[in-house]
């Protein structure tokens, strides 16, 4: 079997495309690469969309963090500490479980058991709670003369956030933010590993990857692999929050303008 | 383990709670806790030695030790680390077999792999087949341990290395000034004041481990996740005088609560000693110090 056909066959094995039966003896490096590669799609489903939405929460939870109002206040306080202080790991069984029994309460919590969308919002709670306190802390440190300057201008309320407060706070941010990323695609392997289940071995990469190891009993290829394709998958996404943080930038002398400067993170 | 749990099928409300929470299965859920809390009483001095070994190697003047350390440094950043979690149990069990095999049965022809089998001789085993069951959960645990050490090894490396570098210069140019040697200056004016720049990214991991310890249940170890996923599991009366439904998601709540209350606990107990390690350095926080003192 050629690389092509190999690829035809598994290339989308990972939604449920293709050949049925995963290979079950005499794995080619092809194959690897292959169920690998198709696996990866599912962390760059649940990264992107819990990337996207997470944005607009954070957004909210760090205006309602550093908002007079006790009670936006100590809400997003305490959003904050519950997500941020427990394993993200123990947050994914915590959510399946709950909805497994409000499942057999409520048939309307049936796909919520599936990981497609019970791991996603449990990914997207997650990385608003981890955004939120990164914007937060941008947010305190807006430069007070470019408030003062949107109030000499006679900006104020929706239009001075709109034009002011939130282009700096996201300027600010932006290099942090842009480690939550990274991290947070990271964190998208821990998935298929956390109480929710895999449907006819549509698995994620890490899945695949693990699935290899233990039927070859050989670490030594299917994890590299894995490793390169996060490689990729983290050097993409620095280069477009290159391209953003450019933007937002842009009005700043050359001199002053930060690159970014990158700080891996780790586990959550 | 009460005097009137003899029937538990009579009991009702507070008492029957009190007898189902101390169950043979909940004393050994209870003792998990314990080896969360030992896994992190190792690791942490682990990972912060190895970090220290990375850190020096990464600041050698010999380039292929300088090499090493940093390549030590860079590896574990870029990948996930759960997949370096499986990735090492394996490696670092087959490594320890492999070793154990070339010095034990050095007359042994047949190749290690085998298609998909990875075969050393019965001697070199780890543990021994004919080892007692407490052993095998040992070795479990320590090949755990010691994945959990090298992948957080790495990453206090990275701290330690940066701390080092952050000492101000003056102190070292002065040491310098003062005939002390190279390794003088590190063990006498390097290493004592490197710490206070260390914390916060030494605290910043602290609290990364604790939140990674549920991992140990993906490495085999029968962990707190293990057991709340056992005893939380739905129970008919046939297997167990306490029958009950699905209770999983209280008992990950409970896990969730104690993951909260330690990190909390963390974050004041560090605060403090950095409070601590502030007075009398030379920076910001304890010239602030100083001054609200006198």
């Amino acid at each position: 079997m050629s690389c092509w056909e190999t690829l035809a066959d598994y290339g989308l094995r990972s939604l449920g495309i293709g050949e049925r039966l995963l290979p079950r003896s005499d794995f080619t490096l092809c194959q690897q690469v292959v169920l690998i590669g198709s696996g990866m799609i599912w962390n760059i489903y649940f990264g992107t969309l819990a990337l996207l939405s997470g944005f607009f929460l954070a957004t909210a939870v760090a205006v309602g963090k550093a908002a007079r109002n006790p009670f936006a206040r100590k809400a997003s306080e305490w959003f904050i500490l519950i997500f941020r202080g427990s394993p993200l790991f123990i947050q994914f069984f915590f959510a399946y479980f709950v909805f497994l029994s409000l499942k057999s309460s409520y048939p309307f919590f049936d796909p919520f058991t599936s990981a497609w969308l019970g791991a996603l919002i449990v990914l997207f709670l997650n990385t608003a709670a981890y955004s939120g306190e990164i914007f937060y802390g941008a947010l305190l440190s807006v430069p007070k003369g470019d408030l003062e300057a949107a109030d000499a201008y006679g900006l104020t309320g929706w239009t001075r956030f709109r034009r002011i407060t939130w282009p700096t706070m996201l300027r600010l941010a932006w290099p942090a933010y842009t480690n939550e990323a990274i991290f947070l695609f990271h964190a998208t392997a821990l998935v298929f590993f956390s109480g929710f289940p895999t449907r006819q071995q549509k698995g994620d990469a890490l899945y695949y990857a693990s699935y290899f190891a233990d039927k070859t009993f050989n670490p030594f290829v299917p994890y590299p692999i894995l490793a390169g394709y996060f490689i990729l998958l983290t050097l993409t996404i620095i280069g477009i929050f290159g391209l953003a943080n450019r933007r937002l930038n842009r009005h700043l002398p050359q001199a002053r303008r930060g690159r970014l400067k990158l700080r891996m993170n780790l586990i959550r | 383990m009460f005097a009137f749990c003899t029937d538990p099928g009579t009991l009702d409300g507070l008492a029957w709670f009190a007898c189902y929470l101390t169950t043979g299965k909940h004393l050994a859920f209870y003792g998990a806790f314990g080896t969360v809390l030992l896994l992190l009483a190792i690791t942490a001095p682990a990972a912060l030695l190895l970090g220290f070994g990375g850190a020096v190697a990464a600041r050698s003047r010999i380039p292929p030790v300088s090499w090493i350390g940093k390549a030590y440094i860079a590896i574990v950043r870029g990948v996930p680390d759960i997949a370096f979690f499986l990735f090492f149990v394996i490696a670092l069990d087959q490594g320890f077999e492999w070793i154990r095999h070339k010095i034990r049965c050095p007359d042994w022809d047949q190749p290690i792999r085998q298609g998909s089998d990875f075969i050393v001789c019965a001697e070199a085993k780890l543990p021994l087949s004919t080892a007692p069951q407490w052993v095998h959960e040992t070795y479990g645990f320590l090949v755990a341990v010691l994945t959990f050490a090298i992948v957080f090894g790495a990453f206090a490396a990275n701290v330690l290395y940066g701390a080092m570098r952050a000492v101000p210069r003056a102190q070292v140019e002065t040491a310098e000034a003062y005939g002390l040697t190279r390794s003088q200056t590190f063990r006498r004016i390097i290493v004592p004041q490197m710490w206070v720049y260390a914390l916060p990214g030494l605290s910043n991991l602290w609290m990364v481990l604790i939140k990674a310890t549920p991992l140990l249940f993906l490495l085999g170890v029968e962990d707190i996740v293990y057991w709340a996923r056992d005893l939380g599991g739905t129970k008919t009366p046939q297997f167990t005088d306490y029958p009950h439904g699905d209770w999983r998601m209280w008992y990950f709540l409970a896990l969730l609560v104690f993951y909260l209350a330690f990190t909390k606990l963390s974050e004041t107990v560090l605060d403090r000693l950095m409070t601590r390690l502030t007075r009398g350095q030379a920076t910001l926080a304890g010239e602030a110090q100083r001054k609200a003192g006198a």
